[in-house]
Parts: structure tokens; C-alpha cells; sequence
């Protein structure tokens, strides 16, 4: 079914979007970078302080410092943290205040190659970000074994699941007051799902609840991958966070062109 | 009855810049006021009863309080100072360069000093709100043991207002927002996480504490929490205040310039 | 089988839910002229525009551009097209000479044939000073001829300009319709829409007029004011008096009186006798001006609103 949706869905067009962005970060690169840091300050916040009044915690019956249990949650934080500024603050910024998108439309490009694109320049940003987060958990002796190599896909695929949320997301605000709303979705997806603490802390249902949230899908499997533990459950993390993908820029394309070219 | 405005009586003028911005506050307040309210009790949820638990089965008490009570404080003072950055950049450059209400305002009989003290009042006027707010969760949250915690909204004054003052006095001085992402990432979400917000003092080896004790926020969370326990040496509550006061005096003295000169000159 | 239109449009109509923009019109283009769309706000003109730039499909009706079916060959007519919208669409957070550099790169086109362009573009634009400047600390007007320039960077041959000169002060728009001029000259199809009189008269060889989603005629200018109105109009306009009341009085002395709230209109073939006869029998207004009938004529006769209201 992907197969045949693909051709469709935009056209190699799209990498002109990317070197769009390319060419606009070349003067914003701080902010990019800068999204990168914040949780890794707070990585590094923990290991000083935290983790020695936490304590090792047991992770499927194998003990490890509190900062090694944070690592991969502030690892999957940084993935969505990067695709919040991206996929929806700048988005929303060429959909709705510069309406760049509206002239790109004039062009050869049509609104799935504009989606596309944007879903492209995630990936890379995405891409480098994972692995400098990975690179920084490893200096820093919280990478749990040397599986955390696969902690780069993984993150990059939840860097995926977010940027499509958040193009889809971002097609619904109206204003900057808006944003207001997002951080109110952000704040409790960054402190409930699972990253701070076991989930086992949370009573049955609340727990069952918190399952849902893509963060926390993502955290699990990059906890596992980090600590070499697999489990069978990981494939399912995974086909949550590509269903979630693929609603999301469905979703996405379909407001894109509802606006752009009704 | 002349309709003239004595220079000398500040206030009578500056209040209109104060009812300014509250009037553009009344437009946009839905957010802010959710996140006012829920903002505190995420936090304390999830760092204050989650990870407080795992502290309490490990370590126990910290300084005395259960990690709960130890952070509760500091989430005050941490939301106050934020309040005073996120109001004092973005905002203020807008009304200078975007939206350009300062120009407006600076051709009415206001002074661009009082456009300055307005925007301070109004700005601690929040400050003042939301801290009786957090003040109020934290209460139910069990973290207050002394009369003296009544002072914690002003205490959040203090310490909006000593962010307040001198980055409006910056905001006043620049082209372009381009530095304000870098000063929010790289010193405020710093200083949020390393001013003994979240762990004692004493968890910082000891040639890095001096240099916390540098860090402004590490005083407002000092002072917070030497309110909400009572008890507190006086030689350092009068350091911390003395710390916070000197940020928002400069700040004032600086402002009150830089702002005359990118509004009249 | 080819053809001299670059456009044909036939009984096209697009609908948003229950509310119809256009309701089924027809045009046809030809290569190397200038046509204009003139009607007021809402009478369907960008909805139309929107259409024949291959960006939104039409409801019903049939379209074709250079030939080709926007419906599945949208990219390539997009590619032979140049487009400038109502409101600037320009990248905010980048410089004068990337905007153009940047456009160009949705087409397609070599980085080093870009910087040529460019360079010419801006000359064009007289934005060579402005090249390295952010765009936000443009003027109106320069935005304005930046926006042209850019739908210049694919050579199109045709462009398509949404009210190019709204907002712009008169020295402004007569440098733009200078640059436009130029580029007729240099055989590039023009489709222009406006609510200015003036400006259709002198930059459209043919044009419609819109209301309401319709088409309620075309032709050239001067068919139409023909066709329409008389040679000359007399425009009176009286103190305090109710403009209502001189109706009746003024009938007699016109081919036809439109009255508007601030002045009376009289469609007369000579305006001067028309004057001294008025005074003859002590008709005094405040004022009174003859003058040729314009386009505004014709949509007044025609839609009975004036097109600035």
C-alpha cells in the first residue's frame, strides 16, 4: 500500500523545499543547535545532581544509574523538542504570517512536494541531532551498551513521527497566541511519559494511558536499544511510531491543500 | 483645571502605560492563564511526587524536606524569573520595531521613562499574580511550614523584576531578535537547571559552587525556599535580596536610558 | 492542433462548499496580448486567477493553458507561467537577490544561470542597491517590484498579475506599468486583474468585466466605453442639497443621470453645451467638471455600483 502511494505522493521537486531551508538556517542555525542543548543540559543537570539522589534504578531486572535511565528519554525530548520548532513554529510561520508556501505553489511544485520537502529537511536535522545527542550519552557514560548505535534509527524515526504531527498540528493554529496550547501539550508529554521516572510508578490505568503517548513509545524502545534488551514489544513501539508518521502527513497533505490550493 | 500632567508626579503618567499593557494583555490571557495554573502542577506531579518518589526509597530526606517540598520553592522561583524574560524580549522589541505602540505611545505626553516603569509595573503586576498562584499549589501540595511563605508572591516580584529590568534595558538596544534564542537556550535554561533548582548545593563539587552562587536565579531559589521552611541564616536572605535588588536597580538605571534613546533620539 | 491561445477557459465555474466565487465563465487569450479581469472585491477575480495559475482545480467547466490540462499537467504549465499575487509572498527571512536565486530553484534551473538572472532581475526590479538587504526592511513598492522580478525568474511566457498596483503611491505605480509596458514590448502574454479604471485602460488591449462571479462584458476599452456610454460625462456636485431631488430636474438633459451620494452623473455626447444649457435655466452647482468617459462609466451603466466602494 506504501508502495503505491508513493509515487504520488510528491515528486523529487521536494528537495527544492530542502535547500530552501538549507539556505534560510544558514542565518538561523542557532536556533537549531540550540534546540539540541536544552536537553542535553538538562542530561547533564541530572548527572551532578539527580543521580546520586535517585540511585540506580532496576530496568527489566538490570540495575542503572538514574542518568542512564534519562539518557534515551531526553534523547527521544530532543526529537520532539527539534520537530515542535521546526514542523510547527517555522511552518506555521510560511503557512500562515510570510505565506511563503503560497508562492512556492506557483512553481512546478505542488502542495504534496512542499510536505514532503518539509519532511525531508526533519530527517536531516533529525539526523544529526540523534547522533550528536548519542555521541554526547556516550562521553558522558550514560549509553547502558554498545547497542545504542541503534538508538540513531529509532530516534531518527521518532524525529519522523513528531515532524509529521506537528505539520499536521501546525496547519490548525491561528495565531502565535496559539502556541500557548502547544506548550501545554508539550510540557506534559515531556514530564508524564515515562522520562523521569519507571512507569510502573503510575497506577494501572494511568499507566495504560500514558502508553499512548508517542514520547513514551519512543523513550521505551530507546531505553531498550540503549540497555540491550529486546523484547518483542519493541517491534510494536515501532509500528505505533510509523502508523503515528504515516496518519500524520496524511493528515498534513490533506490541510496543506485544503489552505494552499482549496 | 488645566489637563496638563505635572512632570513630577510619575505615577499619574506612568499608570497609562501600566493600563496599556494590561489592556493588551486582556486580549491574549486564555493561555497564559492555563498555563499559569497548570504549568506548577506538572511540575510538582511529575518531578515533585515522581521522581520524589524514587528520592524518598534511595536517599530519603533532602535537607530536611522530602524532595517534594525541596523543589516546590524553587518552581516558584524559577516560573518568576521566566516571566520576567519571556515578557521583556520578544514583546518589547515588537512594541519598539514590529508593532512600533512604543513610537505611538512616546508621541502622547508619556515619557519613554514611563513607557519603561509602566511596562516594570504591569510586568510585576503579573509576577505578582501568578506567584500567589504557585504559592496557593504549593500550599496544596503540603510544601509551606512558615508564616514568612505569606511572602513568596513578593518574592516572585523580586526576582521577575530582577530580570525584567535589565533585559528590557537590552531589548531596548538591539537591531534584531536574533541574540534572544541564543540568551534563552544558553543562559536561561541553564540557569533553570543548575541554580540548585533541583538538588542541593552541596551536590555541586566544591570549586563549582562558588560560581552557582554567581548564577541570579541560584539567590531568587535561596530566597524562596528560606520562606517557605522559615528558617534561614539573616546574613544570607539579606545577601540574596541585597543580590536580587542590586540586578533590578542597575536595571532600571540602564533602561530608563536606553530606552529614551531608541524611542526619542 | 496548435493553437493561437495560450488560454482558453470555457464555462468555468469553482464553488467553496455552498458559495459559488465564479459561476461559469469563458474566455479565450491571446498570445502577446494584455488582458484584464476588472470588477470589484468578491466579484471572483482571484478565484479565477487562482484557476488559470494551475493552483486550485476548477469545479466544473473546461481549462486549458499553452494547450495542456492543469488537471493532471499542472507542474509544466506552473513551469511556463510567472505569477504575481495580491498580497507579497515573499520569504521574509531572506535577502533581496535570494528570493529571486531561491524562486528560480523550484524550476528547475542552474545555480549559475540563476545568478545571471538575477542580476538582470534586479536591474530590471532597480533593486541592484537593495540586493543584500532582508526584505523586511523593504518599502511597499519595492516589495511590490520584487515580486514582479521574481515571477520573471522563469522566463515565462505568460504572467499572470493579481491587482499588481493596490497599495502602491502614483509614482510607484507608474514605474511599475512602465516595467509592464516593457515586457509586452517584449511579447510576454499579460493577464492583469484591478478595481483601477485607469489602469486597465492603459495596460489592457482587451478586458472583461466581473460581478458577481459573471462575466457582464468584454471587449477593448474603447469597444466598451462605446458600446456603453456616451463620448463625455458631466460631473456635478451640489452644496447641501439632497443629490436625490435633482433627478427629474437633470433628465431632460442626458442621454442618462446617475446619481451617488456625492455627485451627479450626466452621460452626454457634448459636456460644454450640456454645462450652458444647465445654466440657462439657473442650474448652479458647487461644482462641475466635463470629462471623456472612462471605464468606470461602463461598470457603473453596468452593475449600477461604482468598482472602489
Amino acid at each position: 500500500m506504501l508502495l503505491r502511494a508513493l509515487p504520488r505522493f510528491g515528486s523529487r521537486r521536494s528537495l527544492h523545499v530542502f535547500e530552501r531551508n538549507f539556505m534560510v538556517y544558514r542565518s538561523q542555525w542557532i536556533m537549531l543547535v540550540s534546540g539540541f542543548f536544552e536537553p542535553l543540559f538538562y542530561l547533564l543537570s541530572i548527572g551532578i545532581g539527580l543521580n546520586h539522589l535517585v540511585g540506580p534504578l532496576p530496568v527489566n531486572g538490570r540495575l542503572v544509574s538514574y542518568a542512564a535511565f534519562v539518557a534515551p528519554g531526553m534523547l527521544a525530548t530532543s526529537a520532539m523538542n527539534g520537530a515542535v520548532i521546526d514542523s510547527i513554529f517555522n511552518t506555521f510561520f510560511r503557512l500562515k504570517i510570510s505565506h511563503a508556501y503560497e508562492a512556492v505553489l506557483s512553481t512546478p511544485l505542488d502542495v504534496a512536494d512542499v510536505a514532503l520537502g518539509e519532511v525531508w529537511w526533519a530527517l536531516t536535522r533529525a539526523t544529526a541531532y540523534a547522533a550528536s545527542f548519542i555521541i554526547c550519552m556516550v562521553l558522558l557514560g550514560d549509553a547502558g551498551s554498545s547497542w545504542v548505535v541503534l538508538c540513531w534509527p529509532a530516534a531518527i524515526l521518532t524525529s519522523l513521527t513528531f515532524s509529521c504531527l506537528g505539520l499536521a498540528a501546525c496547519t490548525y493554529l491561528r495565531s502565535w497566541q496559539d502556541f500557548d496550547t502547544v506548550a501545554l501539550v508539550q510540557l506534559p508529554l515531556f514530564l508524564f511519559s515515562a522520562t523521569f521516572f519507571p512507569i510502573s510508578l503510575y497506577p494501572h490505568w494511568l499507566g495504560a494511558l500514558v502508553a499512548f503517548s508517542p514520547l513514551y513509545q519512543s523513550a521505551a524502545l530507546l531505553r531498550g536499544l540503549s540497555l540491550g534488551q529486546f523484547e518483542w514489544i519493541m517491534l510494536m513501539r515501532v509500528a505505533y511510531l510509523v502508523a503515528l508518521a504515516i496518519a500524520g502527513i496524511t493528515l498534513a497533505a490533506r490541510r496543506f491543500q485544503r489552505i494552499l490550493a482549496p | 483645571m488645566t489637563d496638563t500632567l505635572d512632570p513630577r508626579l510619575g505615577w499619574s503618567r506612568w499608570r497609562r502605560s501600566w493600563w496599556y499593557h494590561a489592556a493588551t494583555y486582556a486580549h491574549t490571557w486564555r493561555g497564559s492563564v492555563a498555563s499559569t495554573i497548570f504549568f506548577p502542577i506538572f511540575y510538582l506531579a511529575a518531578l515533585g511526587v515522581g521522581v520524589g518518589h524514587l528520592v524518598t526509597q534511595h536517599t530519603g530526606l533532602v535537607q530536611g524536606q522530602t524532595y517534594l517540598h525541596f523543589i516546590a520553592p524553587s518552581l516558584l522561583a524559577t516560573t518568576a524569573m521566566q516571566l520576567g524574560e519571556g515578557e521583556s524580549l520578544w514583546p518589547v522589541l515588537a512594541a519598539i520595531k514590529w508593532i512600533r505602540n512604543y513610537h505611538a505611545a512616546a508621541a502622547t505626553p508619556l515619557e519613554p521613562e514611563d513607557i519603561y516603569l509602566g511596562k516594570l509595573t504591569w510586568v510585576a503586576t503579573r509576577s505578582l499574580g501568578t506567584g500567589v498562584v504557585y504559592t496557593i499549589v504549593i500550599a496544596c501540595f503540603g510544601a509551606l511550614q512558615s508564616w514568612w511563605s505569606l511572602t513568596l508572591p513578593l518574592i516572585a516580584v523580586l526576582i521577575t523584576l530582577a530580570f525584567s529590568a535589565p533585559l528590557i534595558a537590552y531589548a531596548a538596544t538591539v537591531q534584531s531578535d536574533g541574540s534572544f534564542m541564543t540568551i534563552y537556550r544558553f543562559a536561561f535554561v541553564p540557569m533553570f537547571l543548575f541554580s540548585a533548582t533541583f538538588y542541593p548545593l552541596t551536590a555541586y563539587p566544591g570549586y563549582l559552587r562558588p560560581v552557582v552562587q554567581l548564577v541570579p536565579l541560584y539567590h531568587g531559589v535561596a530566597l524562596a525556599r528560606a520562606a517557605a521552611f522559615g528558617r534561614g541564616a539573616w546574613g544570607a536572605v539579606l545577601c540574596h535580596l541585597a543580590f536580587l535588588i542590586a540586578m533590578a536597580v542597575v536595571g532600571v538605571i540602564v533602561g530608563r536610558r536606553t530606552l529614551r534613546r531608541r524611542l526619542v533620539d | 492542433m496548435a493553437s493561437d491561445y495560450v488560454l482558453e477557459a470555457h464555462d468555468l465555474v469553482k464553488r467553496f462548499g455552498e458559495f459559488s466565487a465564479v459561476k461559469g465563465v469563458s474566455f479565450s487569450i491571446e498570445r502577446g496580448e494584455s488582458f484584464g479581469f476588472l470588477g470589484p472585491n468578491g466579484a471572483g477575480k482571484t478565484s479565477t486567477m487562482r484557476m488559470i495559475s494551475a493552483v486550485s482545480q476548477p469545479s466544473s467547466g473546461t481549462l486549458s493553458i499553452f494547450s495542456l490540462d492543469p488537471r493532471t499537467q499542472g507542474p509544466e504549465i506552473r513551469g511556463r507561467l510567472g505569477v504575481v499575487p495580491q498580497e507579497d509572498t515573499l520569504e521574509l527571512e531572506l535577502s533581496v537577490r535570494h528570493n529571486l536565486e531561491m524562486f528560480g530553484r523550484y524550476f528547475d534551473l542552474p545555480r549559475k544561470v540563476l545568478r545571471e538572472r538575477a542580476t538582470e532581475l534586479l536591474e530590471f526590479a532597480q533593486l541592484s542597491e537593495r540586493a543584500n538587504d532582508k526584505v523586511e526592511n523593504l518599502s511597499g513598492g519595492m516589495k511590490r517590484r520584487l515580486t514582479i522580478a521574481r515571477a520573471l525568474i522563469n522566463r515565462p511566457e505568460l504572467l499572470i498579475l493579481d491587482e499588481p498596483t493596490t497599495g502602491l503611491d502614483p509614482q510607484a505605480r507608474h514605474l511599475l506599468w512602465e516595467r509592464l509596458y516593457r515586457l509586452k514590448r517584449e511579447g510576454v502574454t499579460q493577464i492583469i486583474t484591478t478595481h483601477y479604471m485607469d489602469e486597465a485602460e492603459q495596460l489592457c488591449d482587451r478586458l472583461v468585466v466581473m460581478d458577481h462571479g459573471t462575466i457582464v462584458a468584454h471587449g477593448a476599452p474603447r469597444e466598451l466605453i462605446v458600446q456603453h456610454s456616451t463620448r463625455e460625462v458631466v460631473e456635478l456636485r451640489f452644496g447641501t442639497d439632497s443629490h436625490e431631488d435633482r433627478h427629474l430636474q437633470l433628465a431632460p438633459y442626458a442621454q442618462r443621470v446617475e446619481v451617488l451620494p456625492d455627485r451627479v452623473l450626466l452621460y452626454v455626447n457634448e459636456g460644454d453645451d450640456t454645462l450652458r444649457q444647465l445654466h440657462a435655466i439657473g442650474v448652479v452647482p458647487t461644482s462641475a467638471l466635463v470629462r471623456r468617459s472612462s471605464l468606470e462609466d461602463v461598470f457603473l451603466r453596468l452593475t449600477g455600483r461604482t468598482l472602489v466602494d
